[in-house]
């Protein structure tokens, strides 16, 4: 079998290409070992069982004290990361889902209000939006002994804020339970009035049941142990409150940071999605009679969600990539306790892999859903 | 005729009439005017007796900014370190330099920004300036005083580490977009791969890993300033975003193109150049625009690997004894720098996007 001479020569190109690759990677990888022994740094993983000496100033997900070794100290980072991450993307989702529509609202003063949010808030780096929330919180809010208490039990104070909770209480297990178990009746219940009416025609209000459900039997459970509902309410003790929950200040300013900062461009997207529906759309469903509310979830939602759910995820993947921003205002997410590690220990290569790694599963996991979604949702019977 | 003409109703005409359709048309309607009316009223006053009447504008002792704290804001900070924030710590007599530089770097973007010079012959514009200001910032010719890119700073570092980056990543970004749409596995599996990783990972651990991971890759007694190695890292990091945008217009390219230049017997090169690339990269300006903004946002993200940009001059101002606690005044001042420029070409980018849309795209080549 000959080659024609254009083959030969796309071959010919990619083996320059491999060889040219292998020997860039050569030289570097010759160049890190050399530089590593004349250093005296072992590379590998060891330095991950052994103690990490530092205090992380936020552990809420797991205990963790300096005595614990480096892979502990890295899994407090990534819960930190996850938290952070995971409220900011539900805060944002709202914020962002609110502005969007206000931008398309038929008052004016809305739309404009939305529209200079909007153009603020995606123009001025997310850095910068960062240090001032840190600034306004740290410089601005007054001391603990004089914190600011908008509503009773909430304080603001230079040290965080302070919110109450309820204090927990074994109801609350069998509360999950019944909401579980509430979850699995409605949707049993909307399967059951699908296949119903698909046989007979019949309609069946499935979603108010679901809902009495889903709500109902947490209740049901709540009432009947007598509604246990004890307040465990912040109180200054010496310089700071003790009892409720105490958000740091770094973690108010890194969550109010990345979630206004993402609302502007969720706001944008779901404005897009919106207006990506057909104005026929709107009026097919009203000749067919069907009332604004049904129309909404039946044809509009689902057009406006196949434009609006991709690139909303990719948003969700920044916040979450930006969220490394924490390392700035000393937030002790992944990047910056692997930070702290690479100081400590000189371990740089494996530092940094250990970060792209987890960053790079939380993005091919996200673009695995991506695409499982999209598959999903695509136009059944477009390629006829 | 005019015996049927009647005086329009009081309420339809004028200011009266806009009111009602704009902003009480209905009850839910006109709740949310008047609690957003009461917002900004709450807000509003407040803010500009702070931002501008109880203002501290100039003060040579920071002391009057301390008595007015609280009550006005202290825009003398600024004034008092405008000069360190732009130039950084660039030799104070030399600062002619810098603002000459950060005025060619304005006429580079103004000339690229008018479609008349979207030619070939921009590229070398582009050489002739990015050349004009490295002699300004270094300097050592000329009679000028050499002056070593440690001491370069402030806005004047942010806006070159943008301008380089853009600059250079670009043509990057153009082979990286061709190789992943290429018909060769390899070279396709290559910049897939290249693209993907970028985009995974933070910039951040891109430019921890140019701060003390770059170093170890290099030979012995060879080392490459901060400066370079962030500068690589930005690069490395824009040219896989603009690569993304390069391949979204070479997919809005129709086919009939590509088969007419092959009927043409064009070389791939050729083919490239002269059919594809003009009308690819002529589609993805808006959206190029567009990342143009994100990366001159990131640029401020050198400020945690300790570069000089202007936030970091900003940041360094705050420490000095006299003048911390007011970080929000600063900041406000940061934003307020970036916010012109992002929005400025967020602007251009829509008002571009409104003239090349497919129906205005005829004419519009044919202007250009």
């Amino acid at each position: 079998m000959s080659f024609s001479p254009r083959r030969r020569r796309a071959a010919l190109y990619q083996i320059g290409l491999v060889i040219g690759a292998g020997l860039v990677l050569w030289f570097f990888v010759s160049n890190t070992a050399q530089n590593l022994e004349s250093r005296k740094i072992a590379s590998g993983f060891g330095f991950l069982s052994r103690e990490a000496g530092f205090e992380i100033g936020e552990t809420t997900l797991l205990a963790y004290g300096a005595a614990d070794t480096y892979l502990r100290a890295l899994g407090v980072g990534l819960a930190n990361t996850l938290r952070v991450a995971i409220i900011g993307v539900v805060v944002a989702t709202l914020l962002g889902t609110l502005i969007g529509l206000a931008r398309l609202s038929s008052n004016w003063l809305m739309a404009k209000l939305a529209a200079v949010y909007v153009e603020v808030m995606r123009n001025v780096p997310l850095l910068v939006q960062l240090f001032f929330w840190y600034a306004i919180i740290s410089e601005n809010l007054p001391g603990p002994r004089d914190a600011l208490s908008p509503l009773p039990g909430v304080f603001l104070s230079n040290r965080g804020f302070a919110v109450p909770m309820p204090e927990a209480h074994v109801a609350w297990w069998w509360m999950l339970g019944a909401l579980l178990l509430g979850i699995a009746g409605a949707i049993g219940v909307s399967a059951w009035a699908r296949r119903r009416q698909a046989a007979t025609g019949a309609q069946f209000a499935s979603g108010w049941a679901g809902l009495s459900l889903v709500l109902g039997l947490p209740l049901a459970v709540f009432l009947a142990f007598g509604a246990p509902l004890a307040w465990d309410k912040p109180a200054l003790s010496g310089f700071n409150f003790t009892g409720g929950a105490v958000l740091s200040p770094e973690f108010a300013a890194l969550l109010a940071g990345l979630s206004i900062y993402t609302a502007a461009f969720i706001a944008e997207i779901v404005r897009a999605g919106v207006l990506a529906v057909d104005k026929g759309q709107f009026e097919a469903a009203d000749s067919l009679g069907l009332p604004r509310r049904r129309a909404t979830r039946l044809v509009i939602l689902p057009q406006a969600l196949r434009v609006i759910v991709p690139p909303l995820t990719s948003q969700y993947l920044n916040l979450t990539k930006n969220s490394s921003l924490a390392v700035a205002i000393g937030y002790p997410d992944l990047v910056s306790i692997a930070n702290t590690t690479m100081n400590q220990t000189g371990q740089a290569i494996e530092g940094i892999a250990i970060i792209m790694l987890v960053f790079l599963t939380i993005s091919l996991s996200i673009s695995a859903f991506m695409n499982w979604y999209n598959q999903r949702i695509a136009l059944k019977g477009a390629s006829r | 005729m005019s015996t049927l003409a009647l005086p329009q109703p009081a309420g339809a005409r004028g200011a009266l009439r806009w009111l009602r359709a704009n902003l009480f048309s209905n009850w839910p309607n006109a709740t949310l005017t008047l609690l957003a009316l009461y917002l900004l009223w709450r807000m509003l006053p407040p803010f500009v007796d702070w931002a501008f009447l109880d203002a501290v504008w100039s003060a040579a002792d920071p002391k009057a900014c301390r008595a007015a704290k609280g009550e006005g804001a202290c825009w003398a900070f600024i004034a008092e370190k405008h000069r360190f924030i732009l130039f950084g710590t660039y030799p104070y007599e030399e600062h002619w330099r810098p603002a000459l530089g950060i005025l060619v770097m304005l006429a580079l973007y103004t000339v690229s920004a008018l479609r008349r010079f979207w030619r070939p012959r921009l590229a070398l514009y582009w050489i002739a300036g990015l050349a004009l200001i490295g002699v300004l910032m270094w300097g050592g010719v000329f009679g000028l005083k050499y002056v070593e890119n440690e001491r370069w700073g402030g806005l004047m570092l942010t806006l070159l580490l943008a301008t380089f980056g853009l600059a250079v990543a670009f043509p990057f970004s153009i082979l990286l977009a061709l190789g992943r749409r290429s018909q060769l596995p390899v070279v396709r599996g290559f910049c897939v791969g290249y693209i993907e990783l970028i985009r995974g990972v933070p910039l951040i651990s891109l430019l921890f890993m140019a701060s003390v991971m770059l170093p170890l890759f290099l030979p012995a007694g060879v080392s490459i300033d901060k400066l370079l190695r962030a500068q690589i890292a930005m690069i490395l990091f824009a040219a896989a975003y603009l690569a993304e945008v390069v391949r979204g217009g070479l997919q809005g390219i129709p086919r009939g193109q590509y088969e007419a230049a092959d009927a043409l017997g064009l070389s791939y090169w050729k083919k490239t150049a002269l059919v594809v690339l003009p009308q690819a990269l002529r589609i993805s300006i808006p959206p190029l625009v567009n990342t143009f903004i994100a990366f001159f946002k990131d640029t401020s993200l050198v400020v945690i690997i300790g570069l000089f940009d202007l936030l970091t001059s900003i940041k360094v101002s705050l420490q000095e004894p006299a003048w911390t606690g007011f970080g929000v005044e600063a900041y406000i001042f940061a934003a307020v720098v970036y916010f012109v420029f992002c929005f400025t070409m967020s602007r251009y980018s829509q008002g571009l996007e409104r003239e090349l849309k497919p129906g205005a795209r005829a004419g519009a080549l044919r202007d250009a």
